[in-house]
């Protein structure tokens, strides 16, 4: 083995040598203290802590912070925290665990056998832990407990806030719900103050805004003594309530929209035209948040989970559907402005169109006739956007569906929002590794093949229609504010993007969609109004491809029937809102989905009417502190 | 490669022999700080540190294997691949408990900032090595270390692991103390320092704030940091003169302790061995150390002697800021007991760092 160092110094390090006799003296001092501090803990405090960790113990007991309000935009309350009470046990302050059960059983009229069993499953948990044996206990639990305290040791309660959604169902895939803390979240989440058994947003504003809304625990360090009594309070933090987030819904146009949905799977999305505000966001079948305030039970939550009409999905973000012809808004202005449609010229329809030796079928036997595109949005005519399509070709429609939208997230603050589709040749490319073929086009022209979109995208695209080309990210939380009212954040509208599009253009898409609605041989007249004019466009999506035979939605089993879409805006003069209203297997868009949409414009038309002092009542509860 | 015969006969058994004694210190209070009473077992990791020893035993004789001569040439090398570790750390890193620290290898974690302390000291011992300058080095001499470990300590304080970056520094600044530094440099890098502070104190995150905070005034978070101390403070103390017996540790059953087998192994071991225990534990660690001192006397070369005090640095730092941690008259910054704690890249890079001691102690004798 070589040598590589200097082999001329045999001394060795003579400066390191002399420095090592100051390292001796620092060695000697630092465990010196070390020691020192030790025989402090050890010896001279040694008996005082050993009372301490064997006849007292210190516990801390939290006090979890008031979760804070969700209120609608007139300051309505949407959720809220209610005082509640939770049962627990602690064996180990109790002298006999087995006969404090069966007294408490027969305060409480309770089969002590359950209460038992509850035991007998905890029985492998230290004995100082404690054990919920009843969660969110009725009043006489209270009573009774409180009453019987010294005949019951090693039952206490606790009191917690515990999560209320005034209006159950309505809304709640937007609200969400609290779940307990997972294993897997609170080893993410510990050093944010987490512990085992709080709740924290599983879904919805409740998760997404869980920062803003939770409360800071408070809590007890106690010494207790040997039977687990509280001896004294050695120190105290005190809990700080959650922020209240001030919501863009109205109360009563989720109402008005639920109530339009019951008993259909689908969904409402309402927008303000002018912020991008999202007024209603209701989708069916929903599921009552309050089951998961009070502790979902293991049956409950699977068979919500397995449930086949997705109770627990929210179809107005998460939905992937094809547009249908509601997409034929896209194809117009793309042809519109690429300059490849003249609006005035004319084709005729047989009700089919052979591209290649393929059939491309018009949603009409016989077809519409002689049409130009004014006729062939109002009459909603398949053959005469097919032709569009080819000729203008699936990127440039792909690029103006794109500017509207759809493709993307809208990145309103909701959770776990889907991007749909948006097809075009390089797409397929990278997904297939095929090229784009023109019969494809085809498909797109009129919302069906690759394409997918989400009931709110639909919903922000014509409300970009609506105000003349500018596309809002759509916003559900317009404030948040501490409880004694001083504001922590605002939101005001936030422009996406402002679509060039030409004016022309707008203008003959206004007018095409008001006859839609209004006008003679139109599609959507079950949206038709008299306290208001809409504008619209119906859509019917394919679920299966249908070979063959015209056969009518009822003809189909349930799970391969059209989903039906109305996508609208009102008033069509000045538009304030617009609408998006989809029944899945509902059949045809203008009988289904068309008449929802219209409730939802008229509650909104008559809820403007109201006089702004109604209108901005809030009923703002008493604060609500567990105690 | 050739095993030298007369170097087998040198092989430096103290050290090696009190390795092993830490190491089964450390299993045995593994062991019963994760002993559950109920089910009469303490899980996996005893035997995970058992398997974690072996590797370490092989890291070891890595160290030893080669003339300690070659480091000089393997310093860079060495730097540069824990440099790369670190950055890789932070963008595909294993996250736990809030911080981003580990490279997940499957059956195995690597935590980097680990041996990344061990090439802070082949880096420093290598750069230092020339014959100091009569005053001692300049600041300006000493720009290249600086530069090369400004990244360490930077990628390891953003994990963030604010422990295992102040170790990082501070065997750094001890390496430029011992390899020799100007007075007025000294003095210098003092007041940069403490000018330094309240910039630190912005980059520090909310809990580690929090940590000093309580440290100055334990009163201040009485139900988080605050209690952990009080809790790990009670269990030292409540161990008394002869403690209360393996596995009879009260308070560290009662899950007091938020790292009872890792950083606050300390506080399990004191409350069941007490005071004569804690202070065996500690003779131990003193007698490894001035062992250590006399090998750097004895040292052949310079770069050999700053080997060993680069080495046995690393530990002396390590066992002072953990107990003083654990007991209550420093900040809580995860640290853990060299060669005791529980944890698989703490250990391998100990036994490396004991491996680099032999080496030179072993090759004292050859010319």
């Amino acid at each position: 083995m070589a040598l590589l160092a200097d082999i001329n110094r045999q001394d060795g390090a003579p400066e390191l040598r002399r420095r090592t006799r100051l390292l001796y003296a620092i060695l000697f001092i630092v465990f010196g203290a070390l020691i020192v501090r030790l025989s402090f803990l050890q010896i001279i405090d040694g008996e005082r802590y050993t009372f301490l960790s064997e006849n007292n113990r210190v516990r801390i007991k939290r006090i979890p912070g008031t979760r804070g309000m969700v209120l609608d935009r007139g300051g309505q309350l949407l959720v809220d925290s209610r005082p509640s009470f939770d049962l627990l046990f602690v064996a180990e302050d109790a002298e006999a665990p087995e006969s404090t059960l069966r007294q408490l059983a027969r305060y409480l009229g309770r089969d002590e056998k359950e209460l038992l069993a509850i035991f007998e499953e905890n029985k492998r948990r230290p004995a100082f832990e404690e054990v919920v044996i009843g969660k969110d206990v009725d009043w006489a639990t209270v009573v009774a407990v409180e009453a019987h305290q010294l005949d019951l040791p090693g039952i206490t309660l606790r009191a917690r806030p515990r999560r209320s959604y005034t209006d159950g169902q309505i809304g709640a895939h937007v609200l969400g719900y609290l779940g307990e803390i997972g294993p897997r979240q609170l080893k993410v989440l510990k050093d944010q103050g987490y512990t085992i058994g709080d709740e924290v947003g599983q879904y919805g504003l409740e998760k997404k805004w869980e920062d803003f809304l939770r409360g800071q625990s408070g809590g007890q360090q106690v010494e207790v003594d040997a039977l687990g009594r509280r001896v004294r309070v050695l120190h105290e933090v005190t809990d700080v309530p959650g922020y209240t987030v001030h919501l863009t819904l109205d109360r009563q146009l989720q109402d008005t929209a639920f109530e339009a949905l019951k008993g259909k799977e689908g969904t409402l999305v309402a927008l303000d035209v002018n912020t991008g505000d999202i007024l209603a966001m209701v989708s069916t079948p929903a599921f009552d948040p309050n089951v998961f305030s009070r502790g979902i039970k293991s049956d409950e939550w699977q068979s919500l989970l397995k449930d086949k009409l997705r109770p627990l999905s929210n179809r107005a973000i998460q939905g992937q559907y094809p547009p249908g012809s509601t997409f034929k808004i896209i194809t117009a202005i793309a042809g519109l402005e690429e300059g490849v449609l003249q609006p005035e010229s004319r084709i005729s329809d047989p009700g089919y169109y052979y591209f290649g030796n393929r059939q491309f079928r018009d949603w009409k036997k016989g077809g519409h006739g002689s049409v130009d595109l004014h006729r062939a949005i109002v009459e909603s005519c398949d053959t005469y956007f097919y032709q569009a399509g080819q000729r203008i070709g699936v990127d440039r429609i792909a690029k103006w569906a794109r500017a509207f939208g759809l493709g993307e997230r809208s990145g309103a603050a909701l959770d776990d929002e889907k991007g749909g589709i948006v097809p075009d040749s390089e797409w397929k490319r990278k997904r297939f590794r095929q090229p784009w073929y023109p019969g494809e086009t085809l498909s797109v022209a009129i919302g069906q093949g690759y394409l997918t979109v989400t009931p709110l995208q639909l919903a922000n695209m014509m409300a970009a229609l609506a105000n003349g080309g500018t596309l809002y990210r759509p916003r559900i939380v317009s404030k948040i504010e501490s409880v004694d009212g001083t504001s922590v954040r605002e939101f005001g509208p936030e422009k996406i993007r402002t679509i060039a599009i030409k004016q022309g253009t707008l203008e003959r898409l206004h007018k095409a969609l008001a006859h839609v609605v209004n006008g003679a041989g139109g599609t959507g007249g079950a949206a038709r109004s008299s306290l208001v004019e809409i504008a619209g466009k119906t859509g019917t999506a394919q679920v299966i491809e249908m070979k063959g035979a015209y056969l009518k939605s009822e003809q189909l089993s349930y799970f391969n029937r059209d989903h039906a879409w109305f996508v609208a805006y009102a008033p069509a003069q000045n538009p304030k809102i617009a609408v998006v209203s989809l029944v899945e297997h509902g059949g045809h868009g203008g009988d289904a989905a068309a008449p929802l949409a219209k409730k939802v414009i008229e509650k909104y038309i008559e809820l403007q009417k109201r006089p702004p002092a109604e209108q901005r009542q809030a009923r703002i509860p008493g604060e609500i502190r567990a105690d | 490669m050739q095993i030298d015969r007369r170097l087998a006969a040198h092989f430096d058994w103290t050290l090696f022999l009190l390795a092993l004694v830490f190491v089964s210190i450390g299993i045995a209070t593994i062991y019963s700080a994760n002993y559950n009473i109920a089910e009469e077992h303490a899980g996996a990791l005893p035997s995970r540190q058992l398997i974690w020893l072996g590797l370490g035993i092989i890291a070891m004789m890595t160290a030893v294997a080669f003339d300690y001569h070659y480091i000089d040439r393997l310093a860079y090398p060495f730097y540069g691949a824990m440099l790369l570790l670190l950055l890789l750390v932070l963008f595909v890193g294993h996250s736990g408990g809030g911080s981003q620290r580990w490279i997940n290898f499957g059956f195995f974690r690597l935590q980097p900032s680990e041996p990344a302390k061990i090439a802070i000291v082949l880096m420093m011992a290598k750069y230092l090595q020339s014959d100091e300058p009569p005053q001692g080095f300049r600041l300006r001499d000493l720009w290249v270390p600086f530069v090369l470990v400004g990244p360490l300590v930077i990628l390891t304080l953003v994990q963030p692991d604010l422990g295992t970056a102040i170790i990082l520094g501070i065997v750094f600044l001890s390496m430029i103390l011992m390899g020799g530094l100007r007075l007025r440099s000294f003095l210098c890098l003092v007041g940069a320092g403490l000018a330094f502070l309240p910039i630190g104190w912005h980059f520090l995150k909310a809990y580690q704030r929090q940590r000093i905070l309580t440290f100055l005034d334990p009163d201040r978070d009485p139900l988080g940091a605050g209690y952990h101390v009080i809790q790990s403070q009670i269990a030292i103390g409540s161990g008394g003169l002869f403690g209360k017996g393996y596995l009879h540790g009260t308070q560290n059953r009662l899950d007091f302790l938020p790292a009872q087998h890792t950083d606050f192994i300390f506080a399990v071991f004191s409350e069941e061995w007490g005071f004569v225990g804690c202070v065996i534990l500690l003779m131990l660690y003193f007698a490894l150390i001035v062992y250590s001192f006399r090998l750097i006397e004895r040292a052949k070369d310079r770069f050999g002697g700053l080997l060993i005090f680069g080495m046995v640095a690393i530990f002396f730092w390590h066992v002072v800021i953990n107990i003083a941690m654990v007991a209550g008259v420093m900040p809580v910054v995860g640290v853990p007991l060299p060669l005791v704690s529980y944890g698989g890249s703490s250990l391998a890079s100990m036994m490396f760092a004991l491996g680099v001691m032999i080496n030179v102690s072993m090759r004292r004798y050859t010319f």
